[in-house]
């Protein structure tokens, strides 16, 4: 009896040993940590596909390795510390609400580099970055308001916070601009990924006379919706267009490949440090979905105007005059929000109906 | 062809050997799918079932995990011994947690030992109460607890949303929706008691529930109740027991154990009220009540069993990249083995010839 139970701790040490061996020169170990399943085809994808580029960049001088659907919370904290312990370099946690686990867990390993996506807690050892998604939306939003017949465009929000608030406003002044009779339906669903939500609230959206929907939620369940009835939409964080080839207009695509390997070569270099990045279309984390032939060559022109002059820094979305939404003055003429009040955007623009939740 | 035939005298020890050879049915099984995964079926099995029990860390986390699974266990056995399917342990979880998480916040700034014992309190009266609401609907309108408890687990988790965006949401947020960090505050967190195993305040609770669990189905009027209703309704009737009290009391101790546990993976593990606060302990605990054969003794077992697959299950994801997907896999296959052998304890199956 006693001889078979130190066989088997033998041979459980023996799998530890294989398991936890290194080599001496090891490469640099990147660990990815993700909210949703790789197969969502939208936000957790994207981050996959950074993922992915990391890899084909650096080819063997890199090891990278990920878990999916963990639950933001006590199992990130675990896993997140679980990863640091098995020697990994640098840990990218692709969730806001992975922001506290990040902090905790960085503070008790103060040599592995984190990085958290979309937060605004930072420290010596933690980096936050995020996207300028608002300037997909200005984008997608002019091209909304240009497509509009029934001057009713719908809109699929997650959560009231300031992320989401920000890309309704965004869209807005920019369908505003180029249909000024053109109005905005919000449906609050909030949730970031639930097919059968999404779905739902783009039926009550058609019904009620869209015929654009725009969606801040992760699923392509509006978009295959919009097919079945014969409107159109546009793909979130990737290309949908396997969804709705006849509804996407073109889609904001989450490009995560570039700041992913830059970072990881820092960890190479050892110059990586605490940052906080906000990069957009000019930096190419935004991009764009081919545009579909549907667009007419006028519409196709301006969008592509747009593009350009956010890229080249010629543009700011949210550039005065603007005013909010009880018509009380936010941005006088020529004014450029800066970072902070977009930030922590709370209020609607003037022109859009309806009431913020609380 | 094929035939289910009762035996007369189903083996006692079989019916305890059963969730043994279900967990080594599994992991044979798993180790096939692994090797067809293209992952090393060693390893995996090493990492799902060894490496949690053995690495300091890992055991570190055993009852952080454990725990909220063996309360809810404990409580939905009971129910299930006398037939009533309790199947919304979730929403009752969710439930207990808004009720001692609002008291909690309501006194935020105040100190006292007596502000955990209260929140404790009221969380397990908030998951008895959404527990009653299946309870009262089963003995007036004999509506199905089943559908009831379930459809009351998505009403729990919008309520949730609507909560931590409004009444319950941290002042000082920035307008994410989210509650103040509970387990931050002195006055609020639970106290770890043996952190080795990952073991706080909340698992001493749960550890003297389970016992008095154990001594109500052995030496209680009570416990003879439930177990005589569910072994055979019409001689509990018979004896005087009224079904309805059964009913009332198992929804509402079921209820109640999911909302303390809700109440304690808030104050310890997880801390805040998020949306995404419930992560389906309740849906779990189904899996630990019945794989530790309805009996406290079998669940203590089984919530550490399972318990560790999910920590293994994460390190074999980033270590041998499996997806998270087989660990779930994995876990139902548990379940189907235990419940697939256990019918083979009952029964046996007998070959039909032909007639001719």
């Amino acid at each position: 009896m006693k001889f078979t139970k130190t066989l088997a701790a033998a041979a459980a040490m023996g799998f530890a040993l294989t398991g936890g061996a290194m080599a001496d020169d090891h490469p640099v170990k990147a660990g990815f940590i993700y909210v949703g399943p790789i197969g969502d085809l939208g936000w957790t994808w994207t981050h996959d596909q950074g993922r992915l580029a990391v890899e084909a960049e650096f080819g063997d001088k890199v090891e990278t390795s990920y878990v999916e659907s963990v639950p933001e919370g006590a199992d990130a904290e675990r896993v997140m510390s679980q990863m640091a312990r098995s020697g990994v370099d640098i840990i990218f946690t692709t969730s806001f609400g992975y922001m506290d686990p990040t902090i905790n867990v960085a503070a008790d390993f103060p040599d592995v580099a984190f990085e958290h996506a979309t937060g605004y807690k930072r420290a010596d050892n933690v980096s936050t970055y995020s996207a300028r998604f608002y300037e997909g939306r200005y984008v997608i939003g002019e091209i909304a308001g240009a497509m509009t017949e029934t001057n009713k465009i719908g809109y699929i929000a997650s959560f009231p916070i300031p992320e989401v608030v920000r890309g309704i406003n965004a869209a807005y002044l920019a369908a505003k601009s180029v249909n000024p009779d053109v109005e905005f339906k919000v449906v609050w669903v909030y949730t970031w990924f639930d097919p059968g939500k999404e779905a739902d609230a783009a039926n009550a959206l058609i019904e009620q006379g869209v015929d654009v929907i725009m969606q801040h939620t992760d699923s392509p369940a509006a978009m295959t919706i919009a097919e079945e009835k014969g409107v159109y939409a546009f793909g979130q964080a990737s290309d949908m267009s396997n969804f709705g080839p006849n509804a996407q207009l073109t889609g904001i695509i989450d490009v995560w490949g570039p700041y992913y390997i830059e970072r990881v070569q820092a960890v190479m270099d050892g110059t990586w440090e605490s940052t906080d990045t906000w990069d957009g279309v000019q930096e190419g984390m935004v991009g764009f979905a081919p545009f579909s032939d549907k667009l007419p060559d006028d519409v196709r022109a301006r969008a592509e105007a747009t593009i350009a002059a956010l890229a080249a820094g010629e543009l700011h979305p949210f550039t005065g005059p603007i005013n909010k939404q009880d018509g009380s003055v936010w941005l006088a003429d020529g004014e450029v929000a800066d970072d902070g009040a977009l930030a922590g955007l709370n209020f609607y623009i003037e022109g859009i109906d309806g009431e913020l939740p609380n | 062809m094929f035939r289910l035939e009762q035996r007369p005298q189903p083996s006692k020890t079989m019916l305890y050997l059963t969730p043994v050879i279900a967990v080594l049915a599994t992991m044979i099984v798993g180790a096939a799918l692994f090797a067809l995964l293209g992952i090393d079926p060693g390893s995996a099995i090493y990492l799902l079932f060894i490496d949690p029990f053995v690495d300091s860390y890992n055991l570190s986390q055993l009852f952080v995990k454990a725990s909220p699974l063996i309360l809810i266990a404990m409580g939905l056995s009971l129910g299930f011994r006398a037939g009533v399917w309790n199947i919304g342990a979730e929403g009752q979880f969710i439930v207990g947690a808004i009720a001692g998480g609002a008291v909690g916040l309501a006194l935020w700034g105040t100190e006292g030992w007596w502000i955990l014992p209260l929140m404790a309190i009221a969380a397990a009266l908030g998951g008895g109460l959404w527990a009653m609401i299946p309870a009262v609907l089963k003995i007036k309108f004999n509506a199905n607890e089943i559908l009831v408890s379930l459809m009351l687990v998505y009403v729990a988790e919008n309520f949730l949303a609507q909560m931590v965006q409004g009444v319950l949401r941290a002042p000082d947020g920035m307008g994410f929706p989210e509650s103040r960090n509970l387990g931050r505050n002195d006055a609020t967190s639970l106290p770890d008691v043996f952190p080795a195993l990952g073991i706080d305040a909340g698992g001493v609770v749960m550890l003297v529930l389970l016992a008095l669990a154990f001594f109500l189905l052995q030496k209680h009027a009570l416990g003879f109740q439930i177990k005589l209703t569910g072994e055979s309704s019409r001689a509990a009737r018979f004896s005087g027991v009224k079904p309805g009290i059964i009913i009332a009391v198992c929804l509402g101790i079921s209820g109640a154990a999911a909302g303390l546990a809700g109440l304690f993976e808030l104050t310890g593990a997880a801390g805040k009220l998020t949306i995404d606060f419930p992560v389906g302990y309740g849906f779990t605990a189904i899996i630990v009540a019945f794989l530790g054969r309805l009996n406290p003794v079998g669940i203590l077992l089984a919530g550490v069993v399972l318990a560790g697959t999910y920590i293994g299950g994460e390190n074999a994801q980033f270590q041998l990249q499996l997806p998270a997907a087989a660990v779930t896999v994995f876990q139902g296959m548990m379940l189907f083995f235990l419940l697939g052998f256990e019918i083979l304890i009952n029964y046996r199956i007998k070959r039909l010839r032909r007639a001719v």
